[in-house]
């Protein structure tokens, strides 16, 4: 691998909204093994708030313990990044948001970081409805630790240690399904084309957006017997549909008319705009979501896509009715009683 | 012979919880408070909704020693189950007021014990129909029953329930008819059978009563406290409770939307998580827990050190270890604050007092995070925090403005020649300049981690810089000492070799038992510590003296051991006085141990009923 990230980009490279080249959303040169799926997510990560024209200085990166969660130092140089402790990553972009709800927030995390030690601040999370974007980049199998399986990895799923997992897996998304959250997907690493316009849905949509990106390990877990490896995931994935994020100002334009066309309007003015096969997945509909999963599994199959969408639910900050005004741009004069005030209590306690 | 005294005993009520006694022994208490006598009320309660065995003890004390004296000299028996040992604990020539419905057992026979019978249950069936109103107003018929034998005011006691009932008008005139019935009765059996009395005094000034966890709330509004996630657990869940009460007050926007953002966490973990998160963003967030909550707040405790994240952790000590006595007080969290989480770590710790230095070090410690940009323990107690104490007022300066410590601005940044590091020394104090998320679009962004790094930020492994970064933080340490509040050392004489050194709540308690000392020729200079890392100052007040009493609430004297390997010294002339049966610790048994030591007696350091003799 490489030590040093070259610097040299094409000098007619597009820019943005901003009049940014994609360079401006790249980080640090990743320290990950050659190959690894992690690093496509992150592009895709680069892509898709290029694409968007975010600042990328509004934008907060917060993980938590794992190869993923290293992430976030190779991609959006210019955002403040939060690599916190093991698990835990969801109560510290829980206080981030609160102290300033005008920030984009984009946490990465990985199947231990979520799916073990991490399950129980995950599910409240959801509960929560926090308006952020969390992507766990699934590979089934714990990196930095060399290769114990992981709570997503399939029965009968072997790693590079060669013994079948025997215990159940979690689904993450029918977790976060039941749980409330109004909009899951699962991709795949290897499917730009799918992840980046899923990345930017998610961004857009107002709550709380889960990408289980399956993110194969090409060193502990990309064996024939495994069920996260590239070779498996392509073979057995399913896409749901195809969506497209059109921003508020441009005009829908049908890209695949052969397919059912549906728009949804997001909190923002944007239009997502969703291609799919008529009679299939009905993305509003919890039921026939956990059911399609539960179809899908039995036949050795991975779902792919937006799975579900509600975009009628409230955030965080509206269910507890918070300032419009961010926390953390409050100073003495909105947040302290005063002097007078102080002598009233003091009186009410004699 | 029975006992005479005016504003000086100890009352005690032992009552079923569950049954509304609490809010009738307030009354009492509150009653003397504004009779100008000074008070000192303890709610000793268990960990039940009801059904078990609750006391509430009231000190009345005309010289406004507010720790707790020792002893009994009055005693309000209503449950059946205490009956015995609260007969027994009384002192002798003091009194037992109990519900004579049906008579003592026959093995009650004290002599030296003035029994005073008066048919609580009897009166309230023949007065009222209603079950629950029969066990409320039995509350309310012995404290009117004690405004008689106390000699108290009994417009003071109706003025109260007039206050209390001010939204509920219709309560008023029954619940002062209990007040009259139980006042009636006493007057009618038991005309000059009580030897202690109230009497008004103007001995308590400007003071207020309020319980601790209250005033830490109200501190934490004051001190600009944006962002509280929080797990309940007994005794901190009143600081948030606190905190929301007064923040639904004074934190409403003019949209009508909270200038605030208060959650309920999953758990511990999640609670302080949260609170990290927003310092981290740039509000002030902070949460409340105890002893078991710590423990599990440790490893991110251990991150806002390392990662240099400012965070406000409120500690209200109880019985530990593990669940321990969840409703009973100690001064036992001591290590595990101050060393908080694996690896080299040390911790910012505060220790108040009492309300007043809830309310000021609560508003205080947001400062002194920002300052040093590292978490800041309030380590108060179930002591202070749910028991009402009178205290000094509140104070706030309104031209005290917040210190958010070192952050840059767009500006700043824009205006800066030398590359900035987030872990840089430039003003050799240890303290780098921070920014908040969202400054600059293109300046000041860095790679917050609990992992090492470099001056700026970025991941290393290289040894030498490690060691640079842990190096600094030994210095943000010494920077620590001063802007912590500095202890209070207090010359009894200059040249006494004898002094004590206490901290929280165990300090009001040793204040009265050295006075006696005092009063009997004995001076012992003391150091009350507020802060850790310690001020220099109390280690020249270890090296002034020869022999150091140190009086605190635990079994493994925590607080001393500190000293000694914090100063390297004091081995020898350091002896522990402790108190670790979950009340607070008592100023006649303090004072009772000092002086068997000073006698070069060999004695245990504990001043417990069941480990020593002092307990009688």
């Amino acid at each position: 691998m490489s030590y040093l990230k070259s610097t040299f980009r094409h000098p007619e490279s597009p820019k943005n909204k901003l009049g940014y080249t994609e360079a401006v959303y790249e980080g640090a040169l990743s320290t990950l093994c050659a190959g690894c799926g992690h690093d496509s997510v992150s592009n895709s990560i680069i892509k898709a708030c290029f694409e968007l024209s975010l600042e990328p200085h509004k934008i907060a990166k917060m993980s938590g313990i794992g190869c993923s969660s290293k992430t976030p130092a190779y991609f959006l140089r210019s955002s403040h990044g939060f690599n916190s402790v093991h698990g835990r990553m969801p109560s510290v972009t829980t206080g981030a948001n609160m102290a300033n709800r005008d920030l984009t927030y984009i946490g990465i995390s990985g199947d231990g970081d979520t799916a073990s030690i991490g399950m129980g601040q995950f599910m409240h999370l959801v509960r929560r409805n926090l308006n952020m974007v969390y992507i766990c980049m699934n590979n089934g199998v714990y990196g930095l630790t060399k290769g114990q399986d992981s709570a997503t990895a399939d029965i009968g799923s072997a790693s590079k240690k060669g013994v079948p997992n025997m215990y159940e897996p979690m689904d993450l998304c029918e977790l976060a399904i039941s749980l409330g959250s109004g909009y899951v997907a699962r991709s795949f690493s290897g499917d730009k084309d799918q992840l980046v316009p899923l990345i930017e849905g998610a961004i857009k949509h107002n709550g709380f957006a889960l990408i289980d990106c399956i993110s194969p390990c090409v060193t502990f877990n990309n064996t024939g017997s495994s069920t996260k490896s590239y070779e498996w995931v392509r073979d057995h994935k399913e896409a749901t549909g195809t969506i497209d994020l059109v921003p508020e100002e441009q005009e829908i334009t049908v890209q695949q008319p052969d397919k059912v066309l549906e728009t949804i309007k997001l909190h923002d003015g944007s239009h997502l705009n969703l291609h799919r096969q008529p009679n299939s997945l009905d993305i509003k509909s919890r039921e026939s979501v956990l059911i399609a999963l539960e179809e899908a599994r039995l036949k050795e199959q991975v779902l792919t896509g937006l799975l579900y969408l509600n975009t009628d639910s409230k955030n965080t900050h509206e269910i507890i009715n918070s300032a419009d005004k961010p926390l953390n741009a409050m100073g003495k004069e909105e947040l302290c009683p005063g002097a007078e005030t102080l002598e009233a209590i003091n009186e009410s306690l004699r | 012979m029975r006992l005479e005294a005016i504003n000086d005993f100890v009352i005690r009520f032992a009552n079923v919880n569950g049954t509304g006694s609490a809010s009738a022994n307030n009354m009492f208490s509150k009653a003397v408070f504004r009779m100008g006598v000074p008070v000192s009320p303890k709610n000793i309660f268990p960990s039940n909704i009801q059904g078990l065995p609750t006391w509430f003890e009231v000190r009345v004390t005309e010289k406004g020693y507010l720790g707790s004296r020792g002893d009994v000299d009055f005693v309000v028996a209503i449950n059946g189950q205490t009956m015995r040992s609260d007969y027994d604990t009384l002192v002798p020539g003091g009194y037992f007021l109990y519900d004579s419905t049906k008579s003592l057992p026959r093995d009650f026979k004290r002599d030296d014990v003035i029994e005073i019978g008066i048919p609580l249950t009897q009166m309230c069936i023949d007065n009222y129909t209603n079950p629950r109103q029969r066990q409320l107003f039995k509350n309310i018929i012995y404290v009117g029953a004690l405004a008689y034998l106390f000699d108290m005011e009994f417009e003071v006691l109706t003025n109260m329930v007039k206050d209390q009932f001010a939204k509920k008008e219709k309560l008023i005139p029954p619940n002062i008819g209990a007040l009259e019935l139980g006042f009636n009765y006493a007057k009618e059996h038991f005309s000059d059978t009580c030897g202690l009395s109230v009497q008004r005094r103007d001995n308590v000034g400007n003071a207020i009563m309020i319980d601790g966890n209250s005033a830490t709330g109200l501190g934490a509004i004051y001190g600009g406290a944006t962002v509280c996630g929080w797990y309940p657990i007994t005794p901190s869940t009143s600081v948030v409770e606190g905190f929301e009460k007064y923040a639904k007050k004074f934190r409403i926007d003019e949209n009508g939307k909270n200038k605030y953002a208060l959650l309920q966490a999953e758990d511990e973990l999640s609670a302080i998580g949260m609170a990290i998160g927003a310092n981290w963003m740039g509000a002030r967030g902070f949460t409340a827990t105890s002893g078991p909550g710590v423990s599990l707040m440790s490893e991110f405790l251990g991150l806002a050190y390392f990662a240099e994240i400012p965070v406000v952790l409120v500690d209200v000590q109880r019985s530990g270890p593990s669940t321990g006595m969840p409703t009973r007080t100690q001064q036992s969290d001591v290590f595990s604050c101050a060393y908080a989480s694996h690896g080299d770590t040390k911790q910012v710790v505060l220790i108040p007092c009492d309300p007043a230095d809830c309310f000021e070090m609560m508003a205080k410690a947001f400062d002194v995070a920002d300052r040093l940009q590292t978490p800041v323990i309030v380590l108060s107690d179930l002591d202070l925090g749910m028991n009402d104490h009178m205290s000094r007022p509140f104070e706030w300066d309104d031209t005290r403005e917040y210190d958010r410590g070192k952050v840059l601005t767009a500006e700043d940044l824009d205006n800066m020649k030398e590359r900035w590091g987030r872990y840089k020394d430039i003003d050799g104090d240890g303290v780098g300049y921070r920014t908040y998320p969202g400054t600059h679009p293109t300046k000041g962004s860095y790679f917050t981690r609990g992992s090492s790094h470099d001056e700026y930020a970025a991941y290393t492994e290289d040894s030498s810089v490690y060691e640079e970064n842990m190096e600094r933080l030994v210095l943000k340490w010494e920077t620590a000492k001063e802007v912590a509040p500095h202890p209070q050392i207090k010359y009894r004489d200059k040249d006494s070799k004898v002094a004590a050194i206490f901290y929280g709540t165990s300090a009001q308690a040793s204040y009265e038992a050295l006075d006696g000392l005092e009063a009997e020729g004995t001076k012992i200079n003391t150091c009350r510590i507020k802060s850790f890392p310690f001020h220099p100052d109390i280690g020249r007040f270890i090296e002034e003296h020869d022999k150091i009493f140190v009086i605190e609430q635990n079994r493994d004297g925590q607080m001393r051991s500190l000293l000694i390997n914090e100063f390297n010294m004091g081995t020898e002339k350091m002896q522990s006085i402790l108190n670790i049966d979950g009340m607070p610790i008592r100023a006649r048994r303090i004072k009772r141990k000092i002086e068997r030591m000073l006698n070069g007696e060999k004695v245990s350091p504990f001043t417990t009923a069941n480990s020593s003799v002092e307990g009688a």
